[in-house]
């Protein structure tokens, strides 16, 4: 944190000759200028899915659960594939600002601010999925433990389900609290940079009275380091107690102790995936390339490599285990009904294992990390890969269950199941699309941070402390305290 | 809240500005605060703050959150209504450990925002005064409180003199008070006559 110096093999996090004033005018800008007409076609269409979605859900709330294709056997279907796959693409931003801030990577000032957006907006879209499976949805308070009318009789506090509630609310207000602290200052620099009244009156107050001051920085500063702190084994716990929603059953397939790591491997891999969807748009569309930078791109697909060859451990250790163990009903699961290609659903089995574990293995490649189309395009099949994983666990695992008069193939979604989803993705791409006009989409304040030790025309003043003998480099440039 | 009169001097270099305010409290002012637009590592130490507590409130708000939620479930599963789940131990201690983490972090996240905020007196809507404007902007802003024996002009030449690209004198309201900033212009920037 101390050290003022960064060597010059490292690649800057801010190209261009900025100043300050610069920083400030090239991120608050999109906010001041009119929207382009495609944002206005983003939002239409955004907000066209979400219309859906709520007619979808309408549906649902109005007749009842089978509004949707589930069945006697296949009773978690594409909701719950919808829940834990939006659930895990928001670990992506908690990552990138909590851990990545604690592992001291310079790196994550530019991307932190969107993902972090990204987050809330997609557990957000989790939480629909969960409630409206209840199927009466206005009784979804009962998961609360409240001395109730009924006794009081509570919620069972052993239940991972009930684990779900705490965990993804928790995360939610975590995360929530966390990104708005960061915004703060910047909705003060929007503030106090403001020209019409009642831009100047809104973000006057959103940005609760800031004023840059040392002693609140000084806290600011503690406070997001605690916060990090806190969300790096938050959202470990989150995606883990998602995955004890299976791992705790007694189901074939979800029976294994292999799930929390390999969940939470598998959200920061589709959460990865997500971060980069969504910025190349961005900072193509608001002119941030020199902010949000190829070598960001470069290292995130990094993250993806690895995570997704984690993933990919992951199925082969399970697979190898459907046979160690020896278990009929283990290996029938793993060998048959997801790993025989001409299975009912040995497509998705085989989608998801080329989606997730072959094709990311091209970002070895350094020219391929570079290359934002390839990224954009690798992006999208790790996300559809995502969702094909939690498909096969869910699906593959309860189609075929031990009373074959019970046995079910023909699950396939309703319409309204679909227009669920959808839905979703409205939800999303609105608050995304509003996120992206009315808020500052890079942390601006840490960019200045950064800007004299990792910016590119600051960078060359560095050759001549390269040039220093060690004592006077380490006099000079060595922790401070 | 009392009006108070303050020399204000602007910086543009942060390596300007530490020897600035090392010459500043050499000549025995008393720097009532530095706006920066971004956190300038070192700069607390430098105008003598101590270390904030912050943390040291969180880890209490976490403690809390932890004996609140293995007092309320084992209050509940053992003694108000004793549920009995497949022959299990009514005191499942290992089955609570998800909950009682997630309400520790809950907790302390929480606890801390607020304190955070009590402790900076922000809310929404809470108007302080600015004593520049491009203080969120490019500018460190160093504010001095006047007291009967200041004398402004000669602080106002030893800021110059240390690099200061602006200074002022301004009468300004210490504290917070509720207000929108559309009429910054009249409220804010009294210039005292020299």
């Amino acid at each position: 944190m101390h050290l003022k110096y960064e060597s010059q093999l490292r690649e800057p996090l801010v190209y261009g000759n900025k100043t300050y004033a610069q920083v400030t005018e090239d991120i608050v800008r999109p906010i001041e200028a009119k929207p382009s007409r495609l944002w206005y076609i983003g939002f239409f269409i955004a907000v066209t899915l979400l219309m859906f979605g709520a007619y979808s859900v309408y549906r649902e709330v109005t007749y009842g659960i089978g509004e949707w294709n589930l069945n006697k056997t296949i009773g978690w279907g594409w909701d719950i594939t919808n829940f834990v796959w939006w659930v895990g693409i928001g670990h992506a931003g908690t990552l990138i600002s909590a851990v990545l801030l604690l592992f001291r990577q310079g790196w994550r000032t530019g991307v932190n601010r969107a993902a972090e957006a990204m987050t809330i907006f997609a557990v957000m879209c989790a939480g629909q999925f969960p409630i409206f499976h209840m199927g009466r949805v206005w009784m979804a308070f009962f998961v609360m433990p409240y001395p109730n009318s009924r006794g009081p009789l509570w919620v069972n506090f052993n239940s991972p389900l009930l684990w779900d509630v705490f965990a993804i609310s928790t995360y939610f207000t975590v995360s929530l609290l966390f990104w708005y602290s960061g915004l703060l200052p910047d909705f003060a620099t929007v503030r106090d940079r403001a020209f019409t009244k009642l831009r100047k009156k809104l973000y006057g107050i959103a940005a609760f009275g800031w004023t840059g001051s040392t002693k609140h920085w000084q806290r600011h500063e503690s406070l997001s380091l605690v916060l990090a702190g806190l969300s790096t084994p938050l959202v470990l716990s989150v995606h883990t107690i998602v995955s004890f929603d299976f791992a705790t059953s007694v189901i074939p397939g979800w029976h294994t102790t292999i799930f929390p790591p390999y969940f939470v491997a598998g959200a920061i891999f589709s959460g990865f995936a997500m971060v980069q969807t969504l910025l190349l748009i961005v900072r193509k569309v608001f002119g941030l390339t020199d902010y949000i930078t190829i070598g960001h791109i470069d290292l995130m697909n990094k993250v993806i490599v690895l995570t997704g060859s984690i993933v990919g451990i992951a199925y082969l250790t399970e697979l190898f285990m459907g046979w160690y163990s020896q278990n009929k009903y283990e290996g029938y699961t793993f060998w048959y009904s997801r790993a025989y290609l001409f299975s009912p659903y040995g497509w998705s089995y085989w989608g998801m294992m080329a989606c997730n574990v072959l094709s990311p293995q091209i970002f070895w490649s350094k020219k391929m990390r570079r290359n934002v189309f390839v990224t954009f395009f690798m992006s999208i099949i790790v996300n559809i890969g995502m969702w094909f994983e939690r498909f096969v666990i869910i699906v593959t695992s309860l189609y075929r269950d031990y009373l074959p008069s019970s046995w079910s193939v023909y699950y396939s979604p309703s319409i309204w199941e679909i227009g669920f989803y959808a839905g979703t993705f409205g939800l999303f791409f609105t608050c995304f699309f509003l996120f992206a006009k009315y808020f500052p989409v890079i942390a601006i304040a840490e960019i200045k941070y950064v800007l004299k030790r990792s910016g590119e025309s600051y960078k060359p003043e560095f050759d001549a402390i390269e040039t220093q003998p060690l004592d006077k480099f380490v006099h000079d440039h060595g922790h401070a305290h | 809240m009392a009006q108070k009169k303050f020399v204000v001097g602007c910086f543009d270099d942060e390596k300007v500005l530490f020897p600035a305010v090392k010459q500043v409290r050499t000549a025995g002012y008393k720097i009532q605060d530095v706006y920066t637009p971004f956190p300038v590592h070192g700069l607390d130490h430098a105008l003598g703050m101590r270390e904030t507590s912050l943390h040291t409130a969180g880890f209490i708000y976490g403690i809390t959150g932890t004996t609140t939620a293995i007092s309320c479930i084992s209050w509940i599963f053992t003694k108000d209504w004793p549920l009995n789940i497949g022959g299990k131990p009514h005191f499942a201690l290992p089955a609570w450990i998800p909950i009682i983490f997630e309400l520790t972090v809950l907790f302390a996240a929480v606890g801390m925002v607020m304190t955070f905020l009590w402790l900076c007196q922000m809310a929404p809507g809470v108007k302080k005064h600015h004593f520049h404007k491009r203080a969120t902007n490019d500018l460190f802003v160093m504010v001095i409180e006047c007291t009967e024996k200041t004398n402004a002009e000669d602080l106002k030449a030893l800021l110059a003199a240390n690099g200061a690209v602006e200074t002022d004198i301004q009468v300004a309201e210490d504290g917070w008070w509720f207000g929108t900033y559309d009429n910054d212009n009249e409220v804010l920037y009294k210039q005292v006559a020299h």
